[in-house]
């Protein structure tokens, strides 16, 4: 195994080791932490596609996230009250089942991105990151203009949905829950890396010209990874509304997206495991900071500039070396 | 006579003022290796990014095995064979030589949306990517880091990816750039035989190469081809001795 593969195992063993100890000791809200933070993991790791691989600078993937938050925000809001959805013209009742709205989730994410995708495309560099700027403030705006769903207050669900088979409500079961999902994920980006897909989505990012040159279409690669991309936030914006109960136009907000892209930056752009550890890590220093200092986000930048300046890889980077381009 | 594998006609591209392709008029025969040589500034790339559909000309056609091709984009023509390597080496720096290759034989084989089967074992398209390497000599480098490859070793893999392509058409934009003494001999002898696989149109500035690969030679200068013919007739050629090649020939 090489030195990056020992570094991910250990942040996979951790996110087993710790959440366990945590049960058995009956420490409630360190699972609460670690939930939080794989769910900001998965959100990463959608952005990863499209930044690291695709080299696509969305500073719109909240947009994903808060619509993985309201498909699961609405349709638990009628399931509760008992009322259909849009009585108009779908007329159809919520749900509290977990795998459905994560399907809402996934889908309505994936067809957003596919809007946003194809036109912001048509762009590049500081102007691509303008337009997924815009697209976020618009869903943060129409979010807080939205009486039907809370508006501005967003909306509180009162039960945690519900996964067939287990207790949603048992922190430890909900957070396996997640994590699962996360290993699934970072699963499906390790093939996609390796796929011909992989292959030519990396020569986009770094020759365009040439992939055009050899009979290739990089800018649908571009697209099709940003879609897949947007769908895992998605999926991430459904489960951290779940772990909260409760969602607001704060999921789609800019700060959201940047927070995501500081998840990716911190571990370590396209390094498979590089959003896990900048996930963990930001929680643990929002935990442990949070508590000392108001006004521990100085200290975030300071770490994120120093990541910037001298250390490229991230978290992984520091830890594993530089990124090995065969295998 | 047989017909032409790719055709120009025409040709005009103006940049406000300049005009970098003035009428061109050009053709490219089965087996034939084309010349094109000009001094710096002349219109040679931009020639070539119009006939690979990388700009659009303001006039003129675009003939790819008969049919006409000037409005389709570069990744069209390539599929329908035309390769081109390029004067400033365009390859994906952070990825291993083979995987440039393998680049090469995705396009080629038009499978690029599998998302999961790992590429680099496609027994098939690894066949084609390996077999490019071993032509232009660089498979013991297939798992080095492009970025750390030599200058002269990138050149060759510009070529290998356009191997890989099995084209109709190779279009070269200057391959010996910066290749020293020896380097140049083994890329003129690689050319050599490659023109049985495909006629090659190839701008270059290395005269050496040029008059000793040559069927035929066409002078671009300011964006209108002064002259053209075989080799002889180029080297006698009194208004192309004054405009580029001096007392050098
Ligand atoms: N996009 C552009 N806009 C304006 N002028 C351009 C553009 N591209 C090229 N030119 C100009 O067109 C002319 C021809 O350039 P080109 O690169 O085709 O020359 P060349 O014959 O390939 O030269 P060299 O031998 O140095 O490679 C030059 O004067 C160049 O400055
Ligand atoms: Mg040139």
């Amino acid at each position: 195994m090489s030195r990056e593969g020992y570094v991910n195992a250990a942040l996979i063993a951790g996110l087993i080791g710790v959440p366990l100890w945590a049960h058995v000791a009956g420490e409630p809200f360190t699972i609460t932490l670690a939930t939080r933070a794989v769910i900001f993991a998965l959100a990463a790791v959608g952005l990863n596609l499209a930044l690291g691989l695709g080299g696509l600078v969305s500073l719109g993937h909240a947009v994903f996230f808060g619509i993985g938050g309201y498909a699961m925000g609405i349709l638990a809001f009628h399931a509760q009250t008992y009322t259909p959805m849009f009585p108009d013209w779908l007329n159809i009742e919520g749900t509290k089942s977990m795998p459905v709205i994560w399907l809402v989730a996934v889908v309505s994410s994936a067809l957003a991105a596919l809007v946003i995708g194809l036109l912001s495309l048509r762009t590049s560099g500081v102007y691509f990151i303008m337009i997924t700027l815009a697209f976020g403030q618009m869903f943060y705006y129409f979010a807080i203009s939205w009486r039907a769903y809370g508006g501005e207050d967003g909306m509180s669900i009162y039960l945690r949905n519900s996964f067939p088979g287990l207790n949603t409500l048992d922190p430890i079961q909900f957070y396996g829950l997640c994590f699962v999902l996360l290993c699934a994920a970072l699963w499906l980006t390790a093939r996609i890396a390796r796929a011909p897909f992989g292959l030519l989505l990396n020569a986009a990012r770094q020759v365009p010209h040439r992939v055009e040159t050899v009979g290739l279409d990089g800018q649908r690669a571009k697209l099709v990874a940003f879609v897949i991309s947007g769908a895992i936030t998605g999926l991430a914006g459904a489960l951290f509304a779940d772990l909260n109960r409760f969602v607001s136009p704060t999921m789609f907000s800019w700060h959201m997206s940047g927070e995501i892209m500081i998840f990716v930056i911190l571990g370590g752009v396209a390094r498979l495991f590089g959003p896990v550890a900048g996930a963990v890590l930001f929680v643990a220093m929002e935990h442990v900071l949070g508590d000392l200092w108001d006004h521990w986000h100085i200290l975030l930048g300071l770490l994120l500039l120093g990541v910037v300046l001298f250390a490229r890889g991230g978290v992984i980077g520091l830890l594993a070396g530089k990124a090995r381009t065969h295998d | 006579m047989t017909d032409p594998v790719l055709e120009v006609r025409g040709l005009t591209k103006r940049f406000g003022a300049l005009v970098v392709s003035d009428a061109i008029d050009l053709s490219l025969n089965p087996g034939e290796i084309h010349a094109l040589i000009g001094p710096n500034g002349a219109g040679k790339t931009t020639l070539i990014a119009q006939v690979c559909g990388m700009l659009a000309p303001d006039a003129g056609r675009i003939r790819l095995k008969g049919q006409d091709v000037t409005a389709l984009p570069a990744r069209a023509r390539a599929r329908r064979g035309l390769a081109r390597t390029f004067q400033i080496s365009a390859l994906a720096m952070e990825d291993t030589v083979l995987q440039n290759a393998m680049l090469g034989a995705l396009g080629a084989a038009a499978t690029p949306w599998r998302l999961f089967r790992p590429v680099l074992q496609d027994a098939a398209l690894r066949a084609t990517a390996e077999a490019a390497l071993s032509r232009v000599g660089l498979l013991d480098k297939a798992a080095v880091r492009t970025a750390e490859l030599s200058h002269g070793e990138r050149r060759q893999l510009e070529v290998a990816v356009a191997l890989t392509l099995k084209p109709a058409a190779f279009v070269m934009d200057e391959p010996m750039a910066g290749l020293g003494a020896e380097g140049g001999q083994k890329m003129t002898a690689l050319l050599d035989q490659l023109r049985h696989e495909a006629p090659i149109l190839l701008v270059e500035h290395d005269m050496d190469a040029v008059f000793a690969l040559a069927d035929r030679i066409s002078v671009l200068v300011y964006g209108r081809v002064i002259a053209s013919g075989p080799p002889d007739a180029i080297r006698a050629d009194a208004a192309v001795r004054e405009a580029y090649l001096g007392d050098a020939a």
